[in-house]
């Protein structure tokens, strides 16, 4: 393609993302986004007018390479965009699919103020799936330093620091409690939305590249504690997660059918509740599913609940049921992804906003059958700048519903504290720990992702997770003494 | 992998298997569970620890075939491998000298209140057991239990072994004789056996501790699927247990999320046993 002015750049149309029918992905966990085409990329590649000074990528949290690798993109130069992208980001194909792009770095984006933004996300996961295919950036091992650093959890955060000291040439040994490595990308995220294979491949490409040993059913502050990995390792990384689920302080949260969106999720993407019985943990929704909350993890919640509906429906031949997102606050304050919003009203989600449980209500053998509610009207704005919601007195009324899913929050998972003197804590339970370099309070000790600042994303996780693994590289040389 | 060492037929649907997992076995304590999964397909299932052996690496755990998985593990032998076995998980038992204590174990519970019932005897109390089941098939462990108890009681709830009753009534005597003076009750057994012998002690104000086997996934405080209405607000089973304060349980709450599943476990149990039959019939037919 010719050299396009700057004009003609700004003319061209966000490519859209080709998606599964909306009707016909109701009833299958297959991921939803299609992916672009080499031509499509290429296509929406010319519209970056490559800035000066991006500011893409001030709105990353770890600072991609965007215009670099989408310039090597557009010009056709796949290796090219793979290595610009692998400077900042090991996860591309993870991260292009679970960003909140819209809040960052295509947020960002100086087309956003005169159309819509480059579809930065979709190239990156265009990139990242293209290096998943061909391996075209191998990962090199340096020398073997002779040291040894234990990496507690296996999401994003312990992952990606697992990953950067193995290529430093650090003998790396990752410990997780559940039987399989992902953290949340696996037990959390659908399949729909994030594929397995592109975990799984990331995870089995740098365990064969680097020789990092996985330990599953390795529960720290259980099986061993911090200290006795202190014995064995010279430093230890802990990215455990915020993994402990919040239940409201409300009347009947211990009746059957109320669960938490944790167990929910695991019950559905981790232990594969949805092929039950071939694989033996069994989930149950009911045919109204109330989902409380409106971030991610509800919105995983609303759309594996539909999907289970849909496919006991065409099991049983009777129709499927109806599923509700109860959210205290407005449309405008729902903290989830775009996308993921916009699939789920295409899925037929159904919206309760500015509606609160005050009670679950149970039947007389314990069983869920209702839910008494409460409207909400917006406030003033509060500290966090967001419209507090206010009772609106009077307006309880009671819904039906025969399952209860919370979505509201979660904290760090707290196992990995246990006898583990010296580890600060703060009040809300998460690990404190310099945000520069990931050190705790605790001698060779690093924390990263959201065991310190509480249940957050993908990227920040991963971006605490190089940041600390550059600075542990730097105490084993003996550059940068605890 | 994990692989089976020894296994043992203690009754028609109660099994015993040593499992080499040295990663456990080197903490394992007497009141803590693990979480075994069969193969890919599999369900995590938790189990008491029976019995330990920290040379060894080994760990026992016994179980009753209720259910698809459990029937499926009991089919296992020695030298078969299991996937995933994690542990050790929850709080260990507080062992001290109380005095005098009475340890009941009923059904598959009689497992997990060895352990106990030996601490306890190592630890300078006087052991009281009480084992119970519904009939004498289905009892085992009696000479370990009486091996670590100065005195063992053995029901069955029909009289084909030992006192034809259920544990409570021997207990409710122990409790109501002055000179005993029962400092403490353990009592590990379906979650029935428990709730009546809370309600048997509370009268006597006696400390009574219980061992909830609540439905988990991950057993490591994830999902809150285990958790138990206390008087003071729910907790969870895996991290917060699994002993509890028998008087504090809601048990009507306990008794009925037990029940949320047993439509679809009932479901995988018929397909098993389907999927059994087939193989029988298969594998009659090449002959
Ligand atoms: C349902 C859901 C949807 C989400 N959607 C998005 C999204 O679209 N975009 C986005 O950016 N973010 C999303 N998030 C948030 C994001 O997944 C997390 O911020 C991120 O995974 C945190 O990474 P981490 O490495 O800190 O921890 P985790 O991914 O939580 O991994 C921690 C790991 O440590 C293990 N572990 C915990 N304790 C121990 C112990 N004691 N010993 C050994 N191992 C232990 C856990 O089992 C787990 O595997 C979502 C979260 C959820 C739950
Ligand atoms: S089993 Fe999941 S929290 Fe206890």
């Amino acid at each position: 393609m010719a050299e396009l002015s700057q004009k003609e750049r700004m003319k061209i149309k966000r490519h859209d993302m080709p998606n599964q029918d909306q009707f016909v992905r109701r009833g299958n966990y297959d991921e939803v986004a299609l992916g672009y085409s080499l031509e499509t990329a290429r296509e929406e590649a010319e519209r970056c007018i490559q800035c000066k000074e991006p500011k893409c990528v001030q709105g990353c949290p770890v600072g991609v390479l965007i215009p670099q690798f989408i310039k090597a993109l557009r010009e056709g130069d796949m290796i090219k965009a793979v290595e610009w992208m692998k400077v900042k980001n090991n996860l591309p194909a993870i991260c292009g699919r679970v960003c909140p792009q819209e809040t960052q770095c295509e947020g960002n984006c100086i087309l956003r103020k005169k159309g819509e933004p480059v579809a930065i996300g979709r190239l990156e996961r265009f990139v990242g799936d293209y290096e998943l295919a061909h391996r075209t950036c191998p990962l090199e091992k340096a020398p073997l330093t002779g040291k040894k650093v234990a990496v507690v959890g296996s999401g994003p955060a312990g992952i990606t620091c697992a990953v950067d000291l193995g290529r430093e040439g650090h003998k790396v040994t990752l410990f997780e409690s559940l039987h399989g490595p992902g953290g949340v990308l696996v037990y959390g995220i659908p399949e729909f939305r994030l594929p397995k294979s592109v975990v799984f491949g990331e995870i089995n490409y740098a365990v064969e590249c680097l020789g990092i040993e996985i330990k599953v059913d390795h529960v720290i502050g259980r099986t061993f504690t911090l200290d006795e990995l202190l014995n064995e390792y010279d430093a230890v990384f802990l990215g455990t997660g915020a993994g402990l689920p919040s239940f409201m302080r409300i009347p009947g949260i211990n009746l059957n059918g109320v669960m938490s969106a944790n167990e929910f999720l695991t019950r559905v993407n981790l232990m594969k509740g949805y092929l039950f019985p071939e694989y033996d943990t069994p989930v149950k929704v009911g045919k109204k599913v109330a989902v409380i909350g409106a971030g991610n993890v509800a919105m995983d919640s609303v759309r594996c609940s539909l999907r289970l509906q849909a496919l006991q429906a065409q099991k049983s031949g009777e129709n499927s049921g109806e599923v509700h997102m109860v959210y205290r606050r407005s449309r405008a304050e729902v903290p989830a992804r775009e996308e993921e919003f916009h699939h789920a009203e295409e899925e037929g989600v159904i919206f309760d906003f500015l509606t609160n449980p005050l009670e679950i209500l149970g039947d007389e053998k314990g069983n869920v059958r209702g839910m008494r509610c409460i409207r909400m009207q917006l406030g003033e704005p509060d500290k966090s700048g967001r419209r507090s919601p206010i009772p609106i007195e009077g307006s309880e009324f009671e819904m039906e519903v025969d399952t209860v899913i919370m979505a509201l929050g979660t904290s760090p998972n707290p196992l990995v504290f246990v006898d583990a003197e010296g580890l600060e804590r703060t009040k809300y339970g998460t690990a404190v720990a310099d945000n520069e370099t990931g050190r705790t309070k605790k001698p060779r000790v690093w924390a990263g992702g959201d065991v310190v600042t509480g249940a957050a994303t993908v990227i920040s996780a991963m971006g605490a997770g190089k940041r600390a693994a550059t600075d542990i590289s730097r105490f084993l040389k003996g550059e940068a003494p605890w | 992998m994990y692989r089976i060492l020894k296994k043992e037929v203690l009754s028609d649907v109660t099994k015993l298997m040593e499992v080499q997992a040295p990663h456990v076995a080197r903490k394992a304590r007497a009141g803590q569970f693990i979480i075994v999964r069969i193969d890919e397909q599999g369900e995590r299932i938790p189990l008491t620890i029976a019995d330990y052996n920290r040379e060894a690496g080994a760990i026992t755990i016994i179980f009753q075939e209720v259910g698809k998985s459990t029937m499926q593990l009991g089919k296992m032998e020695p030298g078969d491998e299991l996937s995933s076995f994690a542990g050790p998980l929850g709080h260990p038992t507080d062992i001290e000298n109380y005095g005098t204590i009475v340890c009941v174990g009923g059904g598959v519970g009689i497992a997990p209140i060895y352990p106990i019932a030996r601490s306890l005897k190592e630890a300078g109390n006087t052991v009281i057991s009480i084992i119970g089941a519904r009939n004498k098939s289905l009892l085992f462990w009696e000479e370990k239990m009486r091996a670590v108890s100065d005195e063992l009681i053995v029901c069955t709830d029909d009289g084909s072994h030992g006192r034809k009753s259920l544990v409570t009534e021997p207990l409710k005597e122990l409790l109501e004789d002055k000179d005993r003076k029962v400092a403490r009750v353990w009592a590990i057994g379906p979650a029935i056996m428990m709730k009546f012998v809370s309600l048997a002690t509370k009268p006597y104000d006696v400390p009574t501790t219980v061992s909830l086997n609540t439905i988990m996934i991950d057993g490591t405080g994830m999902c809150g699927g285990c958790r138990v209405l206390l008087d003071s607000g729910a907790q969870f089973v895996c991290v917060d247990g699994p002993e509890f304060d028998a008087h504090k349980v809601d048990w009507g709450s306990l008794l009925s999320r037990l029940q949320f599943y047993r439509d679809e476990e009932r479901k995988a149990v018929e397909q098993w046993e389907h999927k059994c039959k087939l193989e029988g019939a298969i594998a009659e037919g090449g002959k």
